[in-house]
């Protein structure tokens, strides 16, 4: 009858073969943009990937990148499992941070490390499921809708930091809105540090042992998706309440459960930030992390394996970047801003925009061309 | 045999110079694999009422759609008053003087009526002066056809009946000369049909033509000058409303059924394991859409219920099994009693020993983009044998589905293909499999054997009756009334959410049924027949 049924892609088309001419497309945009002012684009791209990769410094600032984009990106999955679009992660992490900050501030002089860490991590999961479990309840519960609540509670994250940070938790004798250090044993070592104690001398980055926990929550997203009945029941809710309820799954406990999880995975960009990398708490050190996630996840496909490469390939650009500003004068960091975001506009919002062509180019390729049979 | 004739020569209209209003000739369409629309022939006088009956799914809807631009038609050609004519999409539809009135109302909630009328077909920049001019209009509108609305009231505050009026208004001010209904009297009360009919009446005697398509046939009797009847895409009928009765029609909409002969014995009715008492579902809109039910099931018995679809299958089916709640009645499952005030979820009827093959497998019964092992545990995916303390056990899991395949004998046997890749009977094994493994005391089946191949039917049909035998009580719902007749040994007759009549599966046949399940047994509409008469 319907001649035109389509065939699904083959997975490595769908996995592979789109985002990587995603990318192709951005970066031939942006190489437009980059004539337009003069420059040449190739040399722009030579010394974005110098500088992400070239070296020992810009690895490290490219994986402590990654490792925000990781616990964010894996937030947003979680929630998307359950057809949920968290995009309060920005909040979620603020509040993360301000978490781990309160343990380390109250116990740093008290306790050793190895008590610190389990603590810092609970207390970063723990804040940032807190901030996302009003609007999760009012999701689950009330039917507000969980994109405009988590988008305001991103707001009222932001005034009450700057309220804690001026008034209540701002370091005496100084003017800056900022805690006091934590000692020495409330820092997470380096990755400088740690390569160290085995006689590995690397030069000093931001890279931290924060890195290790984003790689156990990608395997602990992997395992409680895909290889749990609670995964399973997400999963299920996600992809068709109906069926769910006939199923006799409570899906508004799912909802909580999902945004919960969500929010302590973007809780722990706190801890990068906070207890890894600037060993106070301060103000903005969010900095779009959690909203990049939303692109990194969207590319990623939602799958940890898709994740860790698309927070890879953010990494790149927010530290090739910056060294782009840094060596063409021409390039302002603004200009850095716009490439990222034809990035993420190709690969995540534009994700499916190529889809239907290359879908027709491989039906073309496969069915062998027979026209007058097909009109028939 | 009446019933099997394809084609009658279309009455003409009392003018027989002008040409008919509507003209179809040779109008198909498929959706993938489903015939909705089979060489179709229709043809409207114009000025007049033209019923369309049918079941559901018998390509009505599909027809009326065809011609109002929604599809387009893979093959055939649409004539208005005797010019070919192309409609592409609703523009062209309006344009060739047709207007349609949907089951569900096209109207913004929060605008006046005269807004609602308006959109999209205001005129010039500023509404100031297309408002006065369409306010004028609709004036003249009201008063020729004597269908008063306010102009000014608030849509949503207006009781259904007037919001039904002012899509009819709509469809006039653009100028149409044709008006599609469709099921126009499903959210009505009785006085508002009555409004409405005289509103149709006098619509039709100043030109206008009117299809109305719907399952009622006391409406066809009382509105219509001519009726066609659908059935599995096809115009199986075309009769004189003034020629024929509702019982024929019942008879030419349901079609013969052919008993299929399945080795059965004599039930053996056991314990009462389920029973329903004024069991009611009322929706958000305050409709019960089942009505104050009563009914109970033995172990060893399987009783169907027949009707036309829609009239409270689903509700009953999903009150059953915990996906509807309660509004009021109660039912006893196993010993239990569900109800208003304890009300159990489908979990919990499961786990009563209650499992449910619902008549809409992919809405409910699986999840598409699981494979099918995962699909193969939905409802049961808490059971201690696919659980550890915390991982899932995926072999058990693997080999479960691997099971149900085997004994169902479900193609291909990969638990691993995602569940949206089996063929639809597959998939209804799949899900009858899974539901009938743990040996369920009491078993809920809707549609089971909707779009699947004759030889998969049979199977899965002595898989029912061998489930009877061991002693389950089961509950069939079905709109194949071949099916009901020859599974069930009751027979329970569902109409507008109540049960309207009961006989045994041995001494059913289809032309008794077919009259219960429209509500047109002869003891019920004599003297309403004498009335039009």
């Amino acid at each position: 009858m319907s001649t035109k049924v389509k065939k699904p892609l083959p997975v490595w088309a769908d996995v592979a073969l789109i985002p990587l001419i995603n990318i192709l497309l951005a970066l031939f945009v942006a190489g437009l943009i980059v004539l337009a002012i003069g420059e040449d684009p190739f040399e722009a791209l030579e010394i974005l990937i110098l500088g992400a990769f070239g070296y020992e410094e810009s690895l490290g600032y490219t994986l402590y990148y990654t490792t925000n984009f990781i616990f964010t990106g894996l937030a947003v999955a979680v929630a998307f499992h359950a057809s949920l679009f968290n995009i309060g992660g920005e909040g979620q992490a603020y509040i993360g941070g301000l978490g781990v900050g309160l343990i380390l501030l109250a116990l740093d002089g008290i306790l050793p490390f190895w008590m610190l860490l389990p603590l810092a991590i609970m207390a970063a999961a723990l804040f940032g499921t807190a901030w996302v479990a009003v609007p999760a309840y009012l999701q689950a519960y009330r039917g507000s809708h969980i994109v405009i609540t988590t988008i305001m509670f991103n707001f009222i994250a932001y005034f009450l930091m700057n309220y804690l940070l001026v008034d209540v938790i701002k370091a005496p004798a100084q003017m800056s809105p900022e805690s006091r250090v934590f000692a020495d044993n409330a820092h997470m070592p380096f990755m400088h540090e740690i390569l160290g104690w085995f006689g590995i001398e690397t030069a000093a980055t931001p890279l931290n042992g924060s890195l290790f926990w984003a790689v156990v929550c990608c395997i602990f997203v992997w395992i409680f998706i895909w290889r749990t009945r609670w995964g399973y029941m997400l999963r299920t809710v996600g992809q068709n309440e109906s069926a769910a309820q006939y199923a006799g799954i409570d899906s508004r406990k799912i909802v909580m459960v999902a945004l919960g999880i969500s929010g302590a995975l973007a809780g722990f960009v706190g801890m990068n930030e906070v207890m890894g990398v600037h060993h106070k708490v301060l103000l903005n050190f969010v900095a779009g992390y959690g909203f990049t996630g939303i692109a990194v996840s969207l590319m990623g496909r939602n799958h940890p394996v898709g994740i860790v490469l698309a927070s890879l390939l953010f990494g790149i650009l927010y530290q090739g970047g910056a060294e782009l500003a840094f060596e063409i004068p021409a390039f302002s960091r603004e200009f850095v801003v716009a490439i990222q975001g034809l990035i993420i506009l190709f690969c995540g919002a534009l994700t499916y925009m190529c889809k239907p062509w290359i879908e027709g180019l491989f039906y073309m390729l496969q069915s062998d061309p027979k026209p007058a049979e097909k009109e028939a | 045999m009446a019933n099997t004739e394809t084609l009658v020569e279309m009455v003409q209209p009392e003018s027989e110079s002008s040409p008919a209003a509507i003209n179809l000739r040779g109008i198909s369409k498929a959706f993938g694999p489903v015939q909705a629309n089979d060489d179709v022939n229709l043809s409207v006088p114009k000025g007049t009422i033209h019923g369309i009956v049918g079941e559901n799914g018998a390509g009505k809807s599909t027809l009326m759609s065809i011609l109002y631009g929604f599809y387009e038609a893979d093959r055939g050609d649409i004539y208005i008053s005797g010019k070919k004519t192309k409609i592409k999409n609703s523009t062209d539809a309006i344009k060739a003087g047709i207007g349609m009135v949907h089951q569900h109302f096209m109207l913004v909630d929060n605008f006046t009526v005269l807004e609602n009328i308006m959109l999209g077909a205001e005129s010039g920049a500023m509404l100031s002066g297309s408002i006065a001019a369409a306010r004028t209009e609709l004036e003249r509108l009201e008063r020729e056809y004597g269908l008063f609305v306010n102009l000014d009231a608030i849509t949503e505050e207006l009781p259904v009946g007037e919001q039904q009026r002012v899509e009819i208004l709509k469809a006039l001010y653009r100028g149409a000369e044709i008006l599609i209904l469709d099921e126009p009297t499903g959210v009505l009360t009785p006085q508002e049909t009555d409004q409405l009919f005289k509103i149709l009446d006098s619509l039709r005697s100043q030109g206008v033509t009117v299809i109305l398509i719907t399952h009622k046939l006391r409406e066809i009797m009382a509105i219509t000058n001519n009726v066609s009847i659908m059935r599995q895409g096809k115009i199986v009928a075309d009769r004189k409303t003034s020629e024929t009765n509702r019982e024929e029609l019942a008879e030419l909409m349901v079609g013969r059924k052919v008993r299929i002969e399945i080795d059965k014995d004599d039930p053996n009715p056991q314990a009462m394991l389920l029973d329903v008492d004024n069991l009611t579902v009322t929706d958000s809109q305050g409709i019960d859409r089942l009505d104050h039910v009563s009914f109970g099931i033995r172990a060893g018995e399987i009783v169907g219920i027949a009707g036309v679809s829609g009239n409270g299958q689903s509700e009953l089916l999903e009150a059953l099994s915990g996906i509807q709640p309660v509004s009021e009645g109660s039912f006893v499952l196993n010993g239990v009693t569900v109800n208003a005030n304890n009300p159990k979820d489908a979990a919990e009827i499961r786990d009563l020993g209650c499992a449910h093959v619902p008549e809409d497998r992919l809405r409910l019964g699986l999840v598409k983009t699981f494979n099918a092992a995962e699909s193969s545990i939905l409802g049961y995916h808490l059971d201690p044998a696919y659980n550890g303390r915390i991982l899932t056990k995926p072999d058990a899991i693997r080999n479960h589905c691997a099971d149900l395949m085997e004994s169902f004998d479900v193609r291909p046997r990969d638990p691993s293909l995602k569940s949206a890749n089996f063929s639809g009977g597959n998939q209804q094994k799949l899900i009858l499999a899974r539901e009938m493994k743990d040996k369920p005391s009491v078993l809920l089946v809707g549609q089971p054997t909707r779009g699947v191949d004759i030889g998969a039917i049979e199977f899965i049909h002595k898989q029912i009756v061998a489930m009877r035998d061991e002693g389950s009580a089961i509950l069939l719902v079905s709109v194949e009334l071949d099916e009901v007749m020859s599974l069930a040994d009751r027979i329970l007759v569902m109409f507008e959410g109540r049960i309207v009549g009961e006989v045994s599966g041995k001494d059913a046949d289809e032309k008794t049924l077919g009259l219960m399940m429209a509500n047109a047994l002869p003891r019920n509409n004599k003297q309403k027949q004498e009335g039009q008469a």
